[in-house]
């Protein structure tokens, strides 16, 4: 559905010769039809450049974007035209129009796209009922929460019948409760409609609740690409290793004051709710300190993992015991010093 | 009380406020017909704006500030041929308002530029991500959106005319700075100064008002 080929992006810098900056530097990537792909990275790793270059709102300084088989950059008013009503996009901060109601705004696309006034009514319609906003159809987003009007910004993404929904940090703004609100409706969006996500944000608990694919953004550079679970779970590069720990809150350093070997360990599916931990250490003899760790769902799959610091006893026979009971076990730190 | 009003000739004075009124009317509708696609160019062509143009931009604005550093009586005068030719005369209520409107349209158009600046890029952003053309945006976002601060615009400008009115007197324009220039000033008439100058307040807070009960209306933020 979307491809890109070699993709950099270079801004201009604000001097007249020279300070030009690359936003984004030899991205290849490709999204599925019916995929929610996440990009995760830092703030100013080039996301919403990333983002913005799907639906033209940037143009490639190199390299080739190809969009539901358009390629981007080749594509003249109309067809760019044609492309985003066939591309939605919400943002951070909703970027609603303050000076129309919340029907409005959903109108304001089909309006754009010269659908009648009939038209324009009945999809309206539909669409706030969708995201359950039918009663504040009169209001003003001013009048809404943070939840409603991403609401809104969605219901009028969704306007043109989109096949692609891009969503910028759509999250970044709200509340946790509200976050997965909105996230559980996206979800169903994707499940429901068919629609192909590309979701960007820099928390890796929003790519965890929806992703099926994600890709680490850093520097401009996409540093890694993986199923979620993959990722999540067995993170390859540093940068996506640190936004896991990040979302465990477990500190990069736990391992370094405490003595023993640090180990992370992962349980997946069953293995998840099994009192495996005091079994192993009266076998083993050895003592352990949890120092970090949750249990979760990557969005159906039941997981935990377990940050500890092993001391005494066998602690090879420990983790070939974890191992044996289908544990992953991952060497953190070895003895803190 | 009586004595003070000696000099007061009421019907003078109606006729004086309504030639106020009609420069005021007259000059603010071509002001604004003039100054708002002004402002909105000069929006549009600025830096990392939709139609920037450095010159264009340049050009313009420079037209605007000269307009604008003029001093309102000088431009008076040194419109006069200007003026004739335009109104054929360069006295009375339509003698006034081309140096009204020239004077104004380059005031209001900065405001209008200042209050386009306000809209919150990501709304015109989000325009052009729902397929919207440039003209779409301009008028089915921007301007809509600008609206508390366009008519904000509007008000300052129709009281800076209402002063500019006054000092049109001195071409022999007519209205109440007339009146107040002429009897009050020059001849010591006190009453009729203070008269005119009330009915001047007067609509000055009249438009006020006005305008901000419309800001007040027009704005959902
Ligand atoms: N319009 C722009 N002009 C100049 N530099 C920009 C522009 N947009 C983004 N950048 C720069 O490009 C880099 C990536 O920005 P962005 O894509 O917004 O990152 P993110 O969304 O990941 O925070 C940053 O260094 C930013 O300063
Ligand atoms: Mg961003």
């Amino acid at each position: 559905m979307i491809t890109f080929e070699d993709v950099s992006k270079t801004y201009a810098g604000p001097g007249k010769q020279g300070g030009d900056r690359a936003a984004l530097a030899g991205v290849s990537l490709s999204v599925a039809p019916g995929e929610v792909f996440g990009v995760i990275g830092a703030s100013g790793a080039g996301k919403s450049t990333l983002i913005r270059l799907i639906n033209g709102l940037e143009k490639p300084s190199g390299g080739k974007v190809v969009v539901d088989g358009d390629d981007v950059a080749a594509l003249g008013v109309e067809g760019l035209r044609s492309l985003r009503r066939r591309v939605g996009m919400i943002f951070q901060h909703f970027n609603l129009l303050s000076s129309k109601t919340v029907a409005g705004n959903v109108a304001f696309p089909l309006k754009l796209a010269g659908r009648s006034d009939a038209e324009v009514k009945a999809r309206t319609a539909e669409l706030l009922e969708r995201v359950g906003l039918t009663d504040f159809a009169n209001k003003y987003p001013a009048q809404l929460s943070g939840g409603q009007k991403q609401r809104v910004g969605i219901a009028r993404a969704l306007a043109t019948g989109p096949k692609v929904l891009l969503c910028d940090e759509a999250t970044s703004a709200l509340d946790p409760e509200t976050t997965e609100q909105i996230l559980e409706l996206v979800s169903n969006l994707n499940r429901e409609l068919g629609l192909t996500i590309v979701l960007i944000t820099h928390e890796m608990d929003v790519v965890r609740r929806v992703c099926d694919r994600v890709a680490v953004l850093e520097g401009g550079k996409v540093v890694e690409t993986g199923p979620v679970e993959q990722v999540f779970l067995h993170p390859a590069s540093a940068t996506a290793r640190r936004f896991v720990t990040e979302a465990d809150g477990v500190p990069g350093e736990a391992g370094a004051a405490v003595d023993g070997r640090v180990v992370r360990l992962t349980f997946r599916g069953e293995a998840t709710y099994r009192p495996i931990l005091g079994a192993v250490a009266r076998e083993t003899g050895v003592d352990y300190s949890i120092l970090g760790g949750r249990i979760h769902r990557l969005r159906e799959t039941p997981y935990g993992q377990l940050t500890l610091s092993l001391t005494g006893g066998d602690v090879e026979a420990a983790i070939r015991r974890f191992q044996a009971d289908g544990v992953r076990v991952d060497l953190v730190a070895e003895a803190g010093r | 009380m009586s004595a003070f009003m000696e000099n007061i000739d009421w019907s003078e004075i109606g006729q004086a406020t309504l030639d106020t009124l009609s420069m005021l009317g007259g000059s603010m509708v071509l002001t604004v017909l003039l100054g708002l696609p002004l402002g909105v160019i000069l929006f549009l062509t600025g830096p990392s704006q939709m139609l920037h143009n450095r010159i264009a931009n340049g050009v313009l604005s420079l037209v605007i500030n000269i307009l604008r550093s003029v001093p309102f009586v000088i431009l008076l005068i040194v419109m006069i041929p200007l003026t004739v030719a335009l109104v054929g005369t360069s006295l009375g209520v339509a003698g006034a308002i081309p140096p009204l409107v020239a004077g104004a349209a380059p005031f209001f158009a900065r405001l209008v530029e200042t209050a386009l600046r306000e809209v919150d890029k990501g709304v015109i952003e989000a325009s052009f991500a729902m397929g919207a053309r440039r003209r779409q945006v301009v008028l089915g976002a921007l301007l809509p959106e600008a609206m508390p601060g366009l008519i904000a615009a509007a008000t300052v400008t129709a009281i800076a005319l209402v002063s500019y009115t006054a000092m049109a007197g001195v071409v022999g324009a007519g209205g109440l700075g007339d009146l107040a220039i002429r009897f009050g000033y020059q001849r010591f008439q006190t009453d009729v100064m203070v008269v005119t100058v009330v009915l001047l307040l007067v609509l000055v807070q009249a438009l006020q008002m006005v305008g901000d009960a419309v800001v007040r209306k027009v704005s959902h933020r």
